[in-house]
């Protein structure tokens, strides 16, 4: 076991994990923050992305350990004081979403390819979010919600 | 009484058409989901499962000892040791008679009859630990050969199941001949063989897995006096029933929740093996347990779909008026015959005919026992492959006749003015539009625009060429009137039930048996009740999904939940408002005679006296005025069972570039316009459309589940089953026309499968139509650049993907336009 302490979603945590426990196993089993999902077994799927000190990762790909002492935000901590960020907002704008199971991964991939790239054309929404899959949507309004968060007129 | 006027009906928007965004979306955006992955109970125990790596083998023996030594493990058991307490996994749909079904354990503990197939489940107190014991049970296999090849297993050469004798499971026929609904089709060929036409072509629908984002998971809890049972699935009311069939559980004594689902699309309308292994090992350890299945047992062990051949005839007089379309399929079963099994084929077997007047029809298909991952239903089930094969036939008429692949088919189809329609299945169809669906869609490609850059790409020999592919697609759905299913030997009905419940807060319940994973049910049932009862949108409150809330259902699936359910909802809806109105004409004190219910409102007419119903719901409550003998409750209750399924119809056109030196593709534009029917919420048909295109064209282009020559499934992971990402796909232009269905209420037709129905040929036809100058009239799906390129390069429909070390198919032993590259001619057969 190795301690760790971290802060995730704005609270400070600190827990002994088995070294090889992944950074969604902790936040799922131990934190109980279930909004971030697994997906697959094989890091192609993103359901599971959240923000490692501002930066977008998979979290089946980080062990917990390597999370020692960093930030760590998911989609529960992503609307602040009760209101939802543009990107959460956008996707039920746009009806982004379905079933809902990929959307924790797909909103948190795009807020982080919004902080890259403010103002991105659709082929670069598209290849930003190659790494998330969606089985409901076919991408389509997906890419419109990313549009839309970026303030950017949404074709039909 | 109050002349109050709550919601004047005039001063309000109709809910019905708006595009709300969704109720559901609020808790999803946010993370505040309820997956059953996420449920944990006080001394949960988690589950692993033990699976066969053969795709055939006898089981010789089990060693657990080191497994139950491994930290933390509770028990590991065996089909011996549950024994009969395991239940059976049924198959609900025997397609005939004599059906040759294998018996389907949930754990056998003789056989397995697939790679993937479990034979021992590890009990422990976390999910890690119980896995890592699976590694420890130590399971020693006589392996036998494997039933692979879907032809060659329903030759019998190898038997997936020794006992029965055969593979051959059923065989079932439609011939319009013979059921007085056309004439005989062999006459239709044999006429066309001398002065007409006659197409013969073979085609593939490659076996695909639904690939729903949440893997399966289940939760058990048996402490109490029901026992419940959490499931990411379909159909939580069939769960129930089969559970109590099979287990011994009363039925009153199991409570079944699907709690957020993350989508199905077919694949969990199923009662799974790994429900089954949940249920007996927590009613026998009396304590919580928990499986989820990782996602590369999801795509080995959950069921698959699609997987037949299809040889097709179709006889033309000379001029392209077809004569005659004979369909004969073999559909791959897999080890079992799953839950629908072998009615997934019936379901296509009245959708070959799709929008055409043809005079004679006949369909037969062979269901086949193989050593592989069970099938049943895929998005669109058995009319996807209806579809492919006669939108594919009717292009190659086209190219036959030598003229546009829209003229051939308004040839051939029925004409707006004839509806209602029979057809040569002997189906009614109740309303379209087919030359107003074509004509926008033509208009929204810019179809005769892109017909001369064809033309010019053609004539200046350009290495990218440009293809322009067709779909004109109907299917049935809304399943389904129960009479049709208990003649077609289905062994359940299709009605749907709802209640409405009036709160005396003015709030509405609203229970519905359908069960929503992703559909948006909540948002547009409460579009649908709030127009119909005249209260607000944010009024209604739409529950399902547990049988104990929602005691009677027969779920969600086929595009049913709002023609089916919906309609039951509008039912139970006008029964509170006949309910409602002896009590406000006794509060009025008018004649019931009198009163006038619009907007929510019942009025007194000639007078302003009036009370909404909120109103009446609370006078109801507090039932101190009651008229004499009337009931103090205004719920109300209503089963629907439609009497005909309905019939969606669109056009869909596809433009794809070729790079005919690279075999790449790239999708330039895709159009629809698909008429649905009245539409309750646009802002949820566009996504249930532009999801369930993408499904459809990824089975054209990307999907496929291989299997190697030992019955391993290769495509096992999303490393290797190619889902579309975003980067693969483009935006598509859709749109409506509106024929209202007249076999109910608002006018709906289903949408739920129409985009997958659709596309796939639209694609592929695009693909062909592209290199057909070439000499190519057929590339085997998914059309993978390599597939394309040898086409173009003079070996047929581009062969398997298997590789050289799985030959699927006989050298040339096999007959067939989708062959081994090498071992066939350029043009397929028949041509």
């Amino acid at each position: 076991m190795t301690r760790i302490s971290l802060t995730v979603d704005g609270a400070r945590v600190s827990d002994d994990v088995e070294p090889r426990m992944l950074l969604v196993q902790y936040l799922r089993e131990r934190l109980g923050k279930t909004g971030t999902v697994i997906g697959c077994d094989t890091s192609n799927c993103g359901a599971c992305t959240v923000h490692l000190n501002g930066t977008s990762v998979k979290s089946c790909n980080v062990l917990a350990v390597q999370a020692d002492g960093a930030e760590v935000t998911t989609i529960e901590g992503l609307a602040t004081d009760g209101q939802l960020h543009p990107v959460q907002e956008a996707f039920r704008e746009c009806h982004g979403l379905q079933c809902g199971f990929c959307t924790p991964g797909m909103i948190m991939q795009s807020v982080d390819l919004l902080n890259d790239n403010p103002k991105p054309t659709e082929e670069e929404i598209r290849l930003g979010l190659e790494g998330n899959l969606c089985r409901c949507t076919g991408y389509h309004n997906i890419v419109r919600a990313v549009q839309h968060a970026s303030g950017q007129g949404v074709t039909s | 009484m109050t002349a109050t006027q709550e919601r004047p009906a005039d001063a309000v928007e109709k809910e019905i058409g708006r595009d709300r965004r969704r109720k559901e979306d609020q808790r999803l955006i946010t993370g505040r989901t309820r997956w059953t992955d996420n449920i944990t109970l006080p001394g949960m125990l988690h589950l692993a499962m033990v699976r066969s790596p053969f795709a055939h083998a006898k089981i010789v023996s089990i060693d657990t000892s080191a497994a139950k030594q491994s930290t933390n493990v509770v028990d590991v058991l065996t089909g011996a040791d549950l024994g009969e307490s395991l239940g059976v996994n049924i198959n609900a749909w025997p397609i005939t008679p004599d059906q040759v079904t294998p018996n389907h354990s949930p754990m056998p503990s003789d056989r397995v009859a697939f790679a993937g197939e479990i034979v021992a489940v590890v009990v422990a107190r976390t999910a890690a630990e119980a896995r890592d014991a699976a590694e420890l049970v130590d399971v020693e296999y006589d392996e036998l050969p494997a039933a692979l090849d879907l032809k060659r297993s329903a030759a019998d050469e190898v038997l997936a199941h020794p006992d029965l004798g055969t593979n051959k499971s059923a065989y079932w026929v439609f011939d319009s001949g013979e059921a007085g609904t056309g004439g005989s089709v062999e006459d239709a060929i044999a006429k066309a063989r001398t002065d007409g036409i006659v197409l013969e072509r073979e085609y593939r629908q490659q076996r695909l897995i639904p690939a729903f984002m949440e893997p399966r998971s289940t939760v058990v809890d048996p402490t109490g006096e029901q026992i419940t049972m959490w499931s990411a699935t379909q159909i939580p009311h069939i769960l129930r029933f089969a559970l109590a069939a099979t287990t011994g559980v009363p039925e009153s004594k199991i409570r079944v929740i699907a709690p957020d689902v993350g989508g199905g699309f077919g694949g969990k309308l199923q009662t799974t093996p790994e429900e089954w292994i949940t249920w007996a090992v927590a009613r026998r350890l009396g304590k919580p347990a928990k499986y989820t299945e990782t996602r590369s047992e999801s795509l080995m062990a959950g069921h698959h779909g699609r997987d037949q051949w299809q040889r097709l005839t179709l006889a033309a007089e000379k001029d392209g008026t077809v004569t005659g379309f004979k369909v004969d399929l073999l559909a791959d079963l897999g080890a079992y015959v799953s839950l629908v099994g072998g009615g997934v084929p019936v379901l296509g077997a009245f959708m070959f005919n799709s929008i055409y007047k043809f005079p004679a029809y006949r369909f037969a298909v062979q269901t086949v026992l193989t050593n592989k991952t069970w099938t049943d239903a895929y998005r669109g089930a058995g009319r996807p492959e209806a579809t492919y094969a006669i939108e594919r036939m009717m292009d190659e008429l086209a190219a036959e006749v030598g003229v546009d692949p829209l003229e051939i088919r308004e040839k051939n189809w029925i004409k707006h003015e004839e509806f209602p329609f029979t057809t040569v299945a002997g189906l009614e169809y109740d309303s379209g539009n087919y030359e107003a669906a074509t004509a926008r869609a033509k208009e929204m490609l810019g179809y005769d625009e892109l017909r001369a850059e064809q033309r010019r790409r053609r004539e200046s020999g350009d290495p990218v060429q440009l293809g322009i592919g067709v779909s004109t697609f109907t299917e049935m759905c809304g399943l389904a009137p129960s009479r049709v299913l208990g003649q077609l030997d289905y062994g359940a009905g299709g009605w749907e039930h709802a209640s409405v419940r009036m709160l005396a807060t003015g709030k509405v319940e609203v229970v519905t048996g359908t069960s929503a994973h992703g559909q948006g049910h909540e948002t547009a049932f409460s579009q649908i009740v709030a127009d119909r009862l005249g209260v607000a949108f944010e009024d209604v409150e739409v529950l399902h999904g547990d049988t104990q809330v929602a005691p009677k259902g027969m779920d969600t699936y086929g595009s049913r939940s709002l023609v089916v359910g919906g309609e039951a909802m509008v039912r139970a809806a006008d029964k509170v408002i006949e309910k409602a109105k002896p009590i406000a004409a006794h509060l009025l004190e008018a004649s019931v005679d009198d009163l006038e219910f619009s907007g929510g409102r019942f009025s007194v007419r000639g007078t302003d006296q009036g009370m909404a119903i909120g109103e009446v719901a609370l006078a109801t409550f507090a039932a101190h005025n009651l008229p004499d003998g009337v009931e103090a409750s205004l719920d109300s209750d209503a089963t629907f069972d439609p009497v005909a399924f309905n019939f969606p119809h669109g056009t869909h056109l596809c433009a794809m570039e070729v790079d005919t030196e690279t075999g790449a593709l790239k999708m330039r534009k895709y159009v629809c316009c698909d008429d649905i029917g009245n539409i309750i919420n646009p802002l949820i048909v566009s996504g249930q459309v532009h999801g369930g295109l993408v499904q459809g064209i990824a089975q054209a282009l990307w999907e496929e589940a291989v299997y190697d020559d030992s019955g391993t499934l290769v495509s096992g992971s999303f490393v290797d089953y190619l889902l579309p990402t975003a980067a693969d796909t483009i935006s598509f232009e859709i749109d409506h026309t509106t024929s209202p269905c007249t076999t109910n209420t608002l006018g709906t037709k289903g949408v739920g499968e129409a985009g997958t129905i659709a596309s796939t040929p639209a694609v592929v036809n695009a693909v062909v139509d592209a290199v057909r100058h070439l000499g190519i009239n057929d590339i085997q799906m998914p059309c993978t650049p390599e597939r394309v390129w040898r086409a173009i390069n003079g070996a047929g429909a581009g062969g398997s993907t298997e590789g050289a070390a799985m030959p699927h198919f006989e050298s040339g032993g096999a007959t067939g336009n989708q062959e081994q590259p090498g071992t066939s001619s350029t043009e397929g057969a028949g041509s």
